[in-house]
């Protein structure tokens, strides 16, 4: 038994309540083979970075689970077969962190802290045209 | 954009340049994970090509975590291979 992380993304035309069927059918497949689900989580419909079969968003699940490899297997190619899974990506990983992910805390965070973009615009200002122009002078003299 | 900051530094002082330490290292580094992409985007230009080490001061070792790192997000469709 080792330790999997897995996250699929389904298609963007479905529901939340379908995709949560079929994130349970997916984590059946593990269970009834004698494995654990530790973490399920939802990362709700998110953009894609790029587009995969036409689709612009996607629905993301992730699950951090404890199973052996004819399990994973027989759970990899079962979400292959799904048409609704646009992708997926199982990794092995040495531990199971407590807490929701990095993807949850980003999303209740956002809404609190404000343009962290902010302090890099200042940086930018201070070092303007002039002051660059100065620079290069110096560097033509030494 | 960290590639350009860290040039002009370079050129405001052209010879005692201080050697960065890497950012992953030491007590308080953050984690290299591939869902965290604010901290993945840090070490990508802006076009969504992986920032050489010798720019970042990423050490080796971080810098191969890294890299697999980024790679699998851009699997996941969460960070853009290409941006045009």
């Amino acid at each position: 038994m080792r330790l999997y992380e897995s996250v699929f993304i389904a298609r963007q035309d479905i529901t939340t309540a379908q995709v949560e069927t079929m994130a349970d059918e997916f984590a059946e497949i593990i269970t009834s083979a004698g494995g654990s689900i530790i973490k399920r989580e939802y990362w709700g419909l998110r953009s894609l970075a790029y587009r995969i079969k036409k689709n612009r968003k996607g629905h993301y699940i992730m699950f951090n689970m404890e199973t052996g490899p004819e399990a994973l297997g027989e759970y990899e190619r079962i979400m292959g077969l799904n048409e609704d899974v646009l992708r997926f990506l199982n990794i092995r990983i040495e531990e199971v962190l407590d807490g929701p992910s990095i993807m949850l805390q980003a999303k209740t965070e956002r809404s609190q802290r404000g343009g962290r973009d902010d302090h890099d615009g200042d940086d930018r200002s201070t070092g303007n045209e002039t002051d660059s122009d100065n620079i290069v002078d110096e560097k033509g003299e030494g | 954009m960290t590639q350009l900051e860290i040039k002009r530094e370079a050129v405001r002082r052209p010879f005692n340049r201080r050697r960065k330490a890497c950012p992953f290292s030491g007590p308080n580094a953050p984690k290299i994970d591939y869902k965290d992409t604010k901290l993945l985007a840090r070490y990508t230009s802006e076009r969504g090509k992986i920032v050489p080490s010798r720019i970042s001061a990423v050490s080796a070792k971080k810098q191969r975590e890294l890299a697999t790192a980024i790679k699998r997000s851009r699997f996941l469709a969460l960070m853009p291979y290409v941006t045009v």
